[in-house]
């Protein structure tokens, strides 16, 4: 009996044992990419093109961060466009979804039905990129405006709509509502003063989620913003268009004009890498909870 | 007349929600049912003389010549084969980690565990192809220099061998998303009873027993959701993985080219909006009835897991 037990419980050590490796390997494999970036940006020219990127250069050099410092204004400025339409997508998104969760959470609401038809239609179905292109760029005239990078797409979709909504059900009391309509107050106020202080988790949750996808956008600056509206560039689309062709980094200067040549082009390339990753990798451990949150929420089906 | 008056006054009552609820039905109709409109010229013929919208009705001719170039095969092979491999190889991987992830009893090592995996996750495309570029570079790249150099073997062009691209998109699809379905699954595995696992071990079930004979069994919910939507998006393809990573690189088309890439670079790139709208009413109406049919036999087979 006693030896039995015993090995039950190494049994389990071994389980945890094969766990934590497990785990810490995959957690190596994630973190790795981001050292060789980082460490790579912070290489010397001369070592990088003699022994390429390298976890450990023979020598090191702030020489691309001191070229970018010197184009801070256009980085600056993709940053600002890039908070812009994440604070202002994220505010406008959050107002429409939870608006219309709120409408659809009433179970008797004449027209309710029609309502989920097309919340679930729009889940289903799509236009696609091509169509969708089309209708923005040549009904709205969408091109080369802020717009293109706050309305196309990215604003609300029916799986935020149905979270809201199972929330709004679920968690929020309906006898306080009662309560509100009881002493006079209306749908809207009972929605701002009760339903949305509530909410806040949902709000906090979802408004990440969304802010997330604004800031990482790049898909609707390559549709809707073309190569010269050089002050509608995102740090996303800053970062495409060095992709494409590290020689954006001399024409888009704000005036100043460099030869591609004088460039230290394969670790610049490398800063401007680190220059996109660092503020999503710097706010993560303030949202890593809602963010998390967001996707188990997503797993429990209603 | 009573009767009449109270009907009155519900409706009423119920204006202010219907006004909370157009902000979002506005944006759904100009952002969801006004393409729909615009998949019509796929049937039409271009003419900019007329407009985008008025060109001469042609019925299907353009898919008929869509259909007719390698075009239509390779991305259609390509999306679903992709698709097919992600879906495999993802659920495989993702079940036996967060079973493993579930062993794991220190607090704070799971913490770490959680914070690091999920880190590729919530970063876009165009950085995750700066970090494979920072590998992959003929060049300058780690695998050419780092690896292959010092066993001595010759560097390869990874941006210009198509042969490699499904291994390494692969690969970087993985990185990106194995934190994601790995929480998912560990969310269901925790939500499992202890019950189950101490009766188990009353009876003397091993660990690797109770796992095959109650963890993996009570995964289905899971399972089941997860794999309609792979099902569902059969015919859709991550834009960014097969465009920002390769680079955009010409000789890989053969191995990257899927239908979302077809759509952009015949739209954007060759103003072809004819083939490219075509393309996308193919993939429309297929991923439509992908949707509809795999959601159709999981009604079948277990009504409880159905989406809708």
């Amino acid at each position: 009996m006693k030896k039995q037990k015993k090995q039950k419980i190494s049994s389990n050590k071994r389980w945890e044992i094969g766990g934590n490796i497990v785990m810490s390997i995959l957690a190596i494999c994630a973190i790795v990419p981001f050292l060789l970036l980082f460490i790579s940006s912070l290489s010397s020219e001369s070592a990088v093109l003699k022994n390429g990127y390298q976890f450990w250069p023979k020598e090191w050099s702030l020489d691309a961060y001191a070229y970018l410092l010197n184009h801070w204004q256009s980085i600056g400025h993709a940053y600002l466009i890039s908070i812009i339409v994440t604070v202002t997508g994220t505010v406008l998104g959050l107002m429409f979804i939870s608006t219309f969760a709120y409408t659809l959470s009433k179970r008797k609401l004449p027209g309710r039905s029609i309502l989920l038809f097309i919340i679930t239609f729009t889940m289903l179905f799509n236009g696609g990129a091509c169509a969708t292109y089309i209708i923005y760029s040549q009904i709205f005239h969408i091109n080369d405006t802020i717009f293109a990078l706050i309305i196309p797409g990215l604003l609300m979709n029916g799986f935020y709509v149905m979270m809201f909504r199972t929330f709004f059900e679920n968690s929020v009391p309906g006898a306080l509502m009662e309560a509100a309509y009881i002493d006079g107050a209306s749908e809207f106020k009972t929605f701002t003063k009760i339903v949305v202080p509530l909410s806040l988790p949902m709000f906090a949750t979802v408004g990440l989620t969304l802010g997330l996808s604004y800031w990482n956008d790049w898909t609707n600056s390559m549709y809707y913003i073309s190569a010269k509206h050089t002050e509608l560039l995102s740090i996303q689309a800053y970062l495409n268009s060095v992709n494409e062709s590290i020689a954006f980094l001399a024409n888009n200067d704000f005036g100043q004009t460099v030869t591609v040549s004088s460039i230290p082009s394969t670790t610049v390339r490398m800063a401007v890498g680190v220059i996109g990753v660092v503020p999503v990798i710097c706010a993560y451990p303030f949202f890593q909870k809602w963010f998390v949150r967001g996707i188990t929420e997503g797993a429990v089906k209603e | 007349m009573n009767r009449k008056v109270k009907k009155k006054i519900r409706w009423k009552a119920y204006i202010p929600l219907y006004l909370m609820s157009l902000p979002a039905l506005i944006y759904l109709l100009i952002n969801n049912l006004f393409p729909l409109y615009g998949l019509q010229i796929a049937f039409r013929k271009l003419d900019y003389t007329k407009g985008v919208f008025n060109g001469d009705f042609v019925g299907f001719d353009n898919f008929k010549f869509l259909f007719s170039t390698s075009d239509a095969w390779v991305m259609t092979r390509n999306t679903v084969l992709y698709n097919l491999l992600f879906m495999v190889v993802g659920t495989v991987l993702s079940i036996a980690v967060a079973i493993l992830f579930n062993e794991v009893r220190n607090k704070i090592a799971s913490r770490i565990y959680q914070t690091a995996i999920l880190i590729p996750y919530i970063i876009s495309m165009v950085v995750v192809s700066y970090l494979a570029y920072a590998f992959l570079s003929s060049e300058s790249g780690f695998i050419n220099n780092g690896i292959l150099k010092v066993f001595g073997k010759e560097p390869i062009s990874w941006y210009s061998e198509a042969k490699y691209w499904p291994f390494i998109l692969l690969i970087i699809n993985q990185w990106k998303s194995l934190g994601y379905s790995i929480l998912m699954y560990l969310t269901n595995i925790m939500s499992i009873s202890p019950d189950y696992y101490e009766a188990a071990a009353i009876d003397g079930a091993s660990r690797w027993k109770q796992i095959k004979t109650i963890t993996i069994p009570l995964l289905k919910p899971t399972f089941m959701m997860l794999t309609i939507l792979s099902i569902g998006r059969m015919f859709y393809s991550d834009f960014g993985l097969f465009y920002q990573i390769p680079m955009n690189s010409g000789p890989l088309y053969s191995a990257t080219t899927t239908i979302d890439t077809y759509v952009f670079r015949a739209l954007m790139k060759q103003g072809n909006v004819s083939m490219s709208s075509a393309a996308g009413f193919y993939q429309s109406l297929v991923g439509f009835i992908l949707i509809l049919g795999s959601n159709f036999i999981i009604r079948k087979v277990s009504k409880e897991n159905a989406v809708f």
